[in-house]
């Protein structure tokens, strides 16, 4: 019995991990191409989330669900022609500063507009329900939002391995000046991947505000934890990412079920073995300018 | 050359801001002339993380209640200046407390919800003989182990809120033999909220078969539900607080479990922000916009005018705090806190806008007051995005005296330090 409770926890957990996946990969990506760690990468998420409460309103929740990501993604666009470009070569802990301000502002001006208290969302009829597999029980949702996950995954992971723009995007991570030695210009390419990274973490926060309270600090709650996967799972590694958000989602889950308080805390103490034993993270690549 | 273009206008820049500041030391010692009349009240809150949707309805009231008072010509003919900072968290709280009572000479302190920050706020208050009027603290231990001379409580204890939900779970016939499942907030709100409701089922012969504490800033709370339907309790409890709520109450929904929801702590705006289909359960109440007594739908009818929307449990508290205290203020003709805390100990009457009035006790400084609770209503019979749920008569009845819901000396003892 108890073990079957625990395995129902680590399934659960496997599901769990998705919601972090989409925000860490974009995280991720923009770090490993640019050198820029965005903090405010939690906003776009949080944009994402409240996009989605005001577009549904018109337009219906699956309008909402393709308009809000393309529309924060679209933001994500303009801040990087006219923010982020000009702090990839500076010093990082620049952009830190720049971001963690932007982060700081956009939680703000969402007080600002929409109010502190949260606002009202909630599952669209059409997914709502439990489905039973014999003693274990999903929620249809949770079962939506993980095909969405993969997909959005699997299509990241597409691009970057089998299109002309991923190995453009691959090289640059490994050798900038190499590639620009070769004639490629990198600006379009990043341009492409903070929209791309920030576009990921809208339809996260699309996705979680049937389930979660759309307020102003969403965003902050959730970029933590996200971080802690990326380091993790190891820089420049897209798998190394994909495993940590699963083992996260799985260690957070055990631990709700074995000792509940330190159900948050869990995921930094395994941040603290795992760089104990491999500094680069469980897949890191040696990339020679961050060392 | 484009460079030391650059430069120069930095430089220029760096004057600037100079000159500014050298006038803004200047204008300074004039600003505070000018006011040097005005009655100067600071107000603590969170504004910001978990508590943070909370918060804003307390300036709200609180901003308010000061317009009020300075419309009808201030207290003694002196107007209010309201200082109002995020506490953001106990370390914070406490500075900001020591600076709005030095450097801004506040002749009191009003606010707060987080009861870790709370009690950092008494600490100060109390080493400085300043007021403070607790609007939003739950835990009992602030009014007992922590109590002091002047600390005023017109949030109501958990002890309070126990009883309010616990007489509505006893008539439905929830509590005796019963076996309940608790989520509580993991911080100093939650552990003393566990202990008045394990005070209540022993009391009243329930059974608890899980307690599970929950980090404050938990967002997914299916592993906890998934533990809840192994668990197959009669009633599931939740001491969460602030955004935990409208979580828990979303994915409570979601994985559609069949056990009744039973709450020892609530706040409007929380369920006002979860979304209709997402409400079940009974979940006591200190006040709401749907009491309907005269003073209260004054104040409905004043703070929906102002804001657009009506006024939530904690509004009211810092709205009815900055109005008793303005209320003692000029009664005794005087802003010394001594003597405020003198006069509301001998049991001075105010409108609490309920059916009756109330008084602060004056062995634990906390507010006698009817309780209240509410039934959310189902999806087809909500009428606006407000009234979403039915509020009960108050409890305790008329009959019955209003400590009757209070913790009691023997539970909760106060001994004021001098």
């Amino acid at each position: 019995m108890v073990a079957i409770q625990i395995l129902e926890q680590v399934v659960n957990g496997l599901l769990a991990g998705a919601y972090y996946l989409l925000i860490a990969l974009g995280l991720s990506l923009i770090f490993s191409l640019g050198g820029l760690v965005n903090l405010a990468h939690g906003a776009f998420y949080a944009l994402g989330a409240y996009f989605a409460v005001k577009l549904a309103d018109h337009i219906g929740y699956a309008g909402a669900f393709i308009a809000s990501p393309v529309a924060v993604a679209l933001i994500g666009l303009v801040i990087e022609r006219y923010l982020f470009r000009r702090f990839y070569r500076e010093d990082p802990a620049l952009g830190l500063l720049l971001t963690f301000g932007l982060a700081m502002v956009a939680e703000q001006a969402l007080r600002w507009i929409f109010g502190a208290a949260p606002i009202p969302f909630s599952i669209p009829p059409a997914l709502t329900g439990q489905l039973l597999v014999g003693d274990f029980i999903y929620s249809r949702y949770r079962l939506a939002m993980l095909v969405v996950a993969v997909i959005a995954v699997g299509g990241l992971w597409y691009l970057l391995r089998r299109t002309p723009f991923g190995r453009v995007v691959r090289a640059g991570v490994q050798n900038p000046d190499m590639v620009a030695a070769l004639g490629i210009s990198l600006a379009p390419y990043m341009a492409s991947v903070v929209g791309l990274a920030v576009g990921l973490a809208a339809l996260a926060g699309v996705l979680m505000a049937a389930i979660t309270g759309v307020h102003p600090a969403m965003g902050a709650d959730i970029l933590t934890a996200s971080f802690v996967v990326v380091v993790i799972g190891g820089l420049g590694s897209f798998w190394g990412v994909v495993l940590a958000a699963l083992i996260v989602g799985v260690v957070r889950g055990l631990t709700v079920y074995f000792f509940p308080p330190a159900a948050e805390a869990s995921m930094y103490l395994l941040m603290v073995l795992v760089l104990l034993f491999r500094p680069r993270g469980l897949f890191g690549e040696r990339i020679q300018r961050f060392e | 050359m484009n460079r030391s273009l650059v430069s120069r206008r930095r430089r220029r820049v760096l004057q600037g801001a100079g000159a500014a500041t050298a006038l803004g030391a200047l204008g300074f010692p004039a600003i505070v002339r000018s006011q040097a009349d005005a009655i100067r009240f600071g107000h603590l809150t969170p504004r910001t993380g978990f508590l943070g949707p909370l918060g804003e309805y307390a300036v709200m009231g609180v901003t308010l209640a000061v317009e009020e008072i300075n419309a009808a010509g201030g207290i003694m003919g002196r107007k209010i200046e309201l200082i109002a900072e995020d506490s953001v968290n106990p370390q914070t709280a406490s500075t900001k407390a020591e600076r709005l009572i030095e450097r801004d000479k506040v002749a009191a302190i009003i606010g707060e919800i987080s009861s870790a920050s709370g009690l950092a706020i008494a600490q100060v208050a109390q080493r400085n003989r300043i007021i403070f009027f607790n609007t939003g603290c739950n835990s009992d231990e602030l009014r007992g182990k922590a109590c002091n001379r002047f600390m005023f409580h017109t949030e109501a204890a958990n002890t309070m809120y126990v009883y309010a939900a616990g007489t509505a779970h006893l008539r439905d016939g929830m509590v005796k033999g019963k076996k309940w499942y608790s989520l509580t907030a993991d911080y100093a709100f939650g552990h003393d909220l566990l202990k008045a409701a394990k005070r209540f089922m022993l009391a009243n012969g329930a059974e608890f078969v899980g307690d599970d504490l929950v980090p404050t800033d938990a967002a997914d709370f299916s592993a906890y539900l998934l533990k809840i339907r192994n668990a197959k309790p009669d009633v599931v409890v939740s001491n969460l607080a602030g955004a935990q709520i409208t979580n828990f109450m979303k994915q409570y929904v979601e994985y559609g479990l069949p056990y009744p929801v039973a709450g020892f702590a609530f706040d409007t705006a929380v369920a006002w922000g979860a979304g209709k289909a997402n409400l079940i359960g009974i979940w006591p109440l200190v006040w709401s916009h749907q009491v309907k007594t005269p003073s209260a739908q004054k104040f409905v009818d004043a703070f929906t005018k102002k804001y657009g929307k009506p006024p939530d449990n904690q509004a009211w508290g810092d709205y009815l705090s900055t109005k008793h205290l303005a209320q003692a203020m000029a009664e005794i003709k005087s802003t010394d806190s001594a003597k405020v805390a003198e006069h509301l100990e001998k049991g001075a009457k105010f409108d609490v806008l309920k059916t009756r009035e109330g008084y602060y006790r004056n062995w634990d400084h906390q507010l006698m007051q009817e309780m209240y609770t509410i039934r959310f209503l189902p999806a087809a019979e909500i009428k606006n995005q407000w009234d979403i749920f039915t509020t009960s008569p108050p409890v305790p009845a008329a009959n019955q005296s209003l400590e009757v819901i209070a913790p009691t000396r023997e539970d909760n003892n106060c001994t004021m330090p001098a």
